[in-house]
């Protein structure tokens, strides 16, 4: 799935300064926490991190793994320094009203697989 | 060849925010040197997750990277608390976090048992009230 169908389904902004052909990139996996150290443990290929966290580990979490693109649930806002951070590593960060079950749940039917 | 490339970082005990610049730094090296991704994540998540537990538990501390042509050894070394059970900190799901490092998304006791479960070798040492210093060898595997 592209991460402008992930954006569509979530009714998501995005929250970093990308080129719109960021967007293209695609997504194989997404993985869902609010726990950084289950995403350490169990995150697979190119993926996307839906989380209700928002501090800059997230981003370093994120780097770690190869994580492309995080998802902010729940209408929860990162500050201007972790939006630095994701930019600076080419980590696209999106903002959505829904909550962390809608979220998952809305990707997962739209084929977006674990 | 047979030269080793050695990196040395002091990690800052009070800074959660930045928190992971030893491992990022680390990433990016081994990247130059065209190691394979598989094997630079098993890296990263172990490096990275050892300089959390630096932070949240062990105040600060050192961090010593050498690479090899076929492997990575990382020593990070804190003079905090120190571990009284080394088992026990060891098992999946125990830890002595407070609720303000869990808030922030640690602390869920998968640290250490993550570090193992990525490195080819791995050796904790730890004395309470003189510190912790954990050693963990990474093979760069063909197939990674």
């Amino acid at each position: 799935m592209h991460l402008r169908d992930v954006v569509k389904i979530l009714d998501a902004e995005i929250l970093t300064e990308n080129d719109d052909s960021a967007l293209d990139i695609d997504v194989h996996t997404a993985c869902g926490s609010d726990m950084m150290s289950d995403v350490l443990a169990y995150v697979k290929d190119q993926g996307l991190l839906l989380t209700g966290l928002v501090n800059p580990q997230v981003v370093r979490t994120s780097e770690m793994v190869d994580i492309v693109a995080i998802a902010f649930v729940r209408g929860k806002r990162p500050d201007k320094m972790t939006v630095e951070l994701a930019q600076s590593k080419n980590i696209i960060l999106i903002g959505t009203q829904q909550k962390m079950y809608q979220a998952c749940g809305k990707l997962y039917a739209a084929g977006l697989g674990n | 060849m047979g030269d080793s490339i050695k990196l040395r970082y002091d990690v800052n005990g009070e800074d959660f925010v930045t928190c992971g610049q030893a491992s990022e730094d680390v990433k990016r090296t081994l990247k130059g040197i065209g190691i394979p991704s598989a094997t630079i994540r098993r890296v990263s998540i172990a490096m990275y997750e050892g300089e959390i537990n630096m932070v949240i538990h062990g105040g600060g501390g050192v961090a010593e990277v050498e690479i090899f042509e076929d492997r990575i050894t990382i020593v990070l070394k804190d003079t905090g608390k120190g571990i009284a059970d080394i088992e026990k900190a060891m098992q999946e799901g125990y830890s002595t976090a407070t609720e303000d490092i869990r808030e922030l998304g640690f602390g869920a006791g998968m640290g250490l048992p993550n570090m193992k479960k990525y490195s080819d070798e791995f050796a904790i040492e730890s004395k309470v009230g003189q510190g912790t210093t954990v050693t963990m060898t990474i093979n760069f595997q063909e197939d990674a």
